[in-house]
């Protein structure tokens, strides 16, 4: 096994360059890679659906297919996995890291765009850069799905009003002719610009090896 | 003030026509125009806008306090004895920390808890060990003729003067923006170090009695501090619980509501003060627990009122504690000690500083956003010191041989810190250039967002298998929403925050027009009494009739105005402050304009939107929005607005007129916190829906009419969309021609 170890020493190394991540938290999430995939190569978006705790999770299907976009692998590329590997499965997750003090500026802002863009590829589920209307309502009525008995009218309502806020914050002076065709990145950022969200999205990654811990 | 005025004795015969019975009201009146004079003194200060920025209201009542001192010192009079331990921690102390429970941002409470505890809890016994146990070294020093003070006396002195009061400081880093983390840790720390400090103080108080401490001593007492602490937090849940439970069925009793909040809060105090557990966090817990659940059982009415009240006992109690400092500094007996005092100034704030820096040390690394180096000195700057360590120093029991020293002392430190660094904490802050804020712009979208980060990230640590702070709210918040608000909450919903939070800005919006119009907010539930919730919305109306014009003016550009809501930490002498209007705008209905213009209607038309009210006592739902023809912009959302196009209407007058199509559906239905107002409102909307359409069609001349508000209803359900045009879709246009 002194082969392998080297080996994937090697691509871990290649891997924490890329994702930021630690050595020992690319072993964690390995370890949980090979659990999830039933140790196999690849994932399929079955092993991710079968987590039973993420049934309970309102947007689970937006969460599972974002791992499967390829929007979310910094390759410029669209369109989407059957499966994954686990180097795909680490760039996701590193879209999820803290800012540390010790980043600069840059790479902060950096970080806050990645963060953006994976929600923002997270509504627009058609790859067409933006975010229409009916993209939006779908995901806010996922999002009350589980909240006790919304209706679909009221769901439907808050993505208009979401909707028609953005709108009339970016583009302020629309004529009785113009629509609007959809929140586009800029817009999407524009709507956080007052939010710290940088701290909401993270998971704090175990540096510990959590083999003994956890199931 | 002393007992001098008797009674006028009758002479010639004459009955006593002319009694003058002082003593009797003796205190009640000296309370009273206590109240009213530093109320006075309140106004006063707040015309000028100037010295409110730069110095704290602290300082004035302080002040206030001094001068009627002063005053009654040179007439040679004691003020009465009413601040006793008992009256001081039965009835001035509850107001106040009910008020700090109640307000505080739960949801950034949660998300700082762990730093908050921290500071709190062992911020306090580091101030309190600390300063304790330097002084004790100091009095060792004969040169200070101190000596005869104990250890153990040193810490409860000690103890009293680590609670901080920093509240003071909120309203100025509210002004400044500065970060969220900080104003919480701030206002957590003050709530949580007051538990710490009367736990503490009950303890050495005990302690003191005793000549010697023993090891087991020192582990009771741990023992202790844990029991208490707990204890007094599951009285305050169970009792929080079943306030809320309480309020689910109140509905018929409306008048009452708020008495029930009080009552169990003050109950939750005083059981465990029953059981000697720690009452200040049992009401603390109390009030947060139930917040939420109240907030929704109760009527609005009743919810201004119980913040109102809450506000201004603590308010009251605060004003007293403050003023009788300010007399007590000049009418006691005081003994002064130049080298204690100066120690302990020097110790409290080495103490403090010293604290703040290890402590954040060892957080931070914990922490999701770290403090700096601003944030803690800022933190240890606004280590303020204010009424409970005067009222616990004041309320010392007299078997402690220097009780005058130590009042002496904590004035002196209350003193100091108040004025000096509550004066000139501005501009250092303005200094050191701290972080500031990134306020929460409560809209629609931000809210959204949020709760799909929360729920991302926690679907992303259920995939990797870790569990985080993400993963234990979310859960709580599943059981809260299958069984606690089931059992809690009077309609059973649940309901998401985001359409809460949609509510309650369709509320305020009702409110802000409201307002605007008739001048005073709070004089509109005035106006519509308790009484007249039964009676027909026949005020309202009034008022619109007479206010036509300035809504004209306001409305003028058919912009519907909703309230963006920015947390806010709130200081003792302010309500919490929602009412700052930031727009969203929300444009007209692109195809009304078109149709007025292809019928040649260069008149207005009237919008009507309905916005529901939890309660019908109100009677301020309907607004009526007048608009004018050549009004800007794209359309207005219709769906969740209410806004309605009648169908029926369409084939009469070019469509330009909207009515009120009630139809009350499942989906109103499960919006109305109080079902059973819904057929009631129903069957008094469609009656009002009909006399609304006779004035709508006699309305075609071209000013515009206002609409008499009907009682509230509920939202009316949004049409089906093929009939309303979305703004945001591309549709076909409105096709004037059809009918």
């Amino acid at each position: 096994m002194g082969a392998s170890q080297t080996h994937s020493a090697y691509k871990y190394q290649d891997l924490m360059t890329k994702t930021g991540f630690s050595l020992e938290q690319i072993k964690n999430l390995h370890y949980r890679f090979r659990q999830l995939s039933e140790n196999n190569e690849t994932l399929s978006r079955e092993n991710l659906e079968n987590i039973k705790d993420l049934a309970d999770n309102p947007i689970k299907k937006q969460i599972v297919e974002a791992f499967f976009d390829k929007r979310n692998q910094h390759q410029n590329e669209m369109g989407s996995f059957e499966e994954i590997g686990f180097e795909q499965f680490v760039m996701v997750m590193s879209h999820f890291r803290p800012p540390t003090p010790k980043m600069t500026e840059e790479e902060k802002l950096a970080m806050r765009k990645d963060k953006l863009h994976f929600l923002f590829n997270m509504h627009d589920s058609d790859n067409d850069g933006k975010i229409t209307l009916e993209e939006y309502r779908k995901v806010v009525e996922e999002l009350l799905s589980m909240s006790g008995d919304i209706e679909k009218d009221t769901a439907r309502g808050i993505a208009d009003a979401a909707m028609l806020e953005v709108a009339s914050t970016n583009v302020p002076n629309m004529g009785p002719d113009d629509y609007y065709e959809g929140i586009t990145f800029e817009h999407f950022e524009q709507m956080f610009k007052e939010v710290e969200m940088e701290s909401r999205m993270h998971v704090r990654f175990l540096d510990v090896d959590t083999r003994t811990i956890h199931s | 003030m002393d007992d001098p005025q008797a009674s006028l004795e009758p002479t010639k015969g004459n009955s006593a026509l002319f009694k003058l019975n002082y003593p009797r009201i003796q205190i009640p009146l000296e309370i009273t125009l206590w109240m009213l004079l530093a109320s006075f003194a309140k106004i006063g200060f707040n015309m000028y806008h100037k010295i409110t920025i730069w110095v704290p209201e602290t300082c004035l009542l302080i002040t206030l306090g001094l001068i009627v001192g002063s005053i009654m010192y040179f007439a040679n009079e004691e003020p009465p004895a009413v601040h006793t331990n008992t009256v001081f921690f039965l009835y001035m102390l509850p107001p106040i920390v009910l008020e700090s429970g109640y307000f505080i941002p739960i949801r950034h409470l949660f998300e700082n808890i762990g730093t908050v505890v921290w500071f709190a809890l062992v911020g306090t016994l580091w101030n309190s060990f600390g300063i304790g146990i330097s002084l004790f070294a100091i009095c060792q020093i004969d040169a200070f003729g101190v000596h005869d003070i104990s250890l153990q006396e040193n810490l409860l002195f000690a103890s009293i003067i680590s609670a901080v009061d920093p509240v003071a400081m909120l309203n100025l880093f509210e002004d400044v923006s500065v970060n969220e983390q900080l104003c919480i840790v701030v206002l957590g720390e003050s709530i949580f170090s007051d538990v710490v400090t009367v736990v503490l103080y009950n303890m050495f108080n005990f302690q003191a009695k005793k000549e010697v401490v023993k090891a087991t001593d020192v582990l009771l007492g741990i023992a202790e501090f844990l029991e208490v602490v707990f204890g007094g937090l599951i009285f305050g849940i169970v009792f929080g619980f079943v306030a809320a439970f309480t309020t689910r069925f109140t509905s018929k009793v409306r008048e009452i509501e708020p008495l029930f909040i009080f009552m169990f809060s003050y109950l939750a105090y005083l059981i465990a003060e029953l059981f000697s557990m720690s009452s200040v966090t049992a009401i603390v817990m109390c009030a947060i627990t139930m917040k939420y659940y109240v907030e929704e059982n109760v009527s609005q009415r009743s919810c201004t009122t119980l913040r109102h009240v809450i506000k201004m006992l603590a308010s009251i109690s605060e004003t007293l504690i403050f003023f009788f400092l300010g007399i007590a500094t000049i009418t006691t007996e005081h003994e002064w000690n130049w080298g204690y005092i100066l120690f302990t100034l020097l110790f409290a704030f080495v103490w403090r500083g010293l604290g703040v820096l290890v402590l954040t040390l060892i957080m931070n690394p914990f922490r999701t956003i770290p403090f700096t180096f601003q944030d803690q000195f800022a933190l240890a700057y606004c280590g303020l010191r204010g009424a409970i360590s005067f009222a616990l120093a004041f309320t010392l029991p007299d078997f402690i041989g220097r009780k005058n020293l130590f009042v002496t002392t904590t004035i002196a430190l209350i003193l100091v810190t108040v004025f000096i660094q509550g004066i000139t904490m501005r501009p250092l802050i303005g200094l050191i250039n701290i972080r500031k804020t990134n306020r929460n712009l409560y809209t629609i979208n931000a809210e959204i967002h949020c709760r799909l980060m929360d729920h991302t990230v926690a679907g992303i640590e259920d995939i990797c298998g870790q569990y985080g702070h993400f993963y234990w709210k979310d859960k709580f918040m599943r059981f809260n929403d299958r069984i606690l608000r089931k059992i809690l909450i009077r309609d059973r919903r649940a309901e998401s925050s985001i359409l809460a939070l949609y509510k309650k800005l369709e509320l305020q919006n009702a409110m802000l027009i409201l307002d605007v119009v008739s001048g005073d907010i709070s004089a509109a539930p005035s106006i519509i009494s308790l009484y007249e919730e039964k009676k027909s919305s026949s005020k309202p109306n009034k008022l619109l009739a007479v206010e036509v014009k300035k809504m004209h003016d306001i409305l003028s550009k058919n912009m519907y105005k909703i309230r963006q809501q920015a947390v806010s930490f709130t200081s003792k002498h302010a309500l919490p402050n929602d009412s700052q209007p930031r727009e969203i705008v929300i444009r007209r209905h692109n195809s009304i304009r078109r149709s007025l213009q292809s019928h040649g209607f260069h008149r207005a038309v009237k919008t009507f939107f309905f916005l529901h009210v939890p309660d019908v006592q109100e009677n301020m739902s309907e607004v009526v929005y007048p608009s004018r023809t050549p009004s800007p912009g794209p359309a207005p959302l219709s769906s969740p607005l209410r806004e309605v196009p009648s169908v029926h209407d369409r084939g009469k007058s070019g469509r330009t007129r909207h009515g009120m199509s009630r139809t009350s559906s499942s989906y109103s239905d499960s919006h109305v916190p109080a079902p059973r107002r819904h057929s009631k409102s129903s069957t008094s909307d469609k009656n009002s829906a009909g006399n609304f359409r006779e004035p709508h069609h006699k309305a075609e001349e071209p000013e515009q009419q206002q609409r008499p508000l009907s009682p509230p209803t509920a939202w009316a359900a949004e049409p089906k969309d093929n009939v309303t045009q979305h703004p945001l879709l591309r549709q076909p246009q409105w096709n004037p021609k059809k009918m």
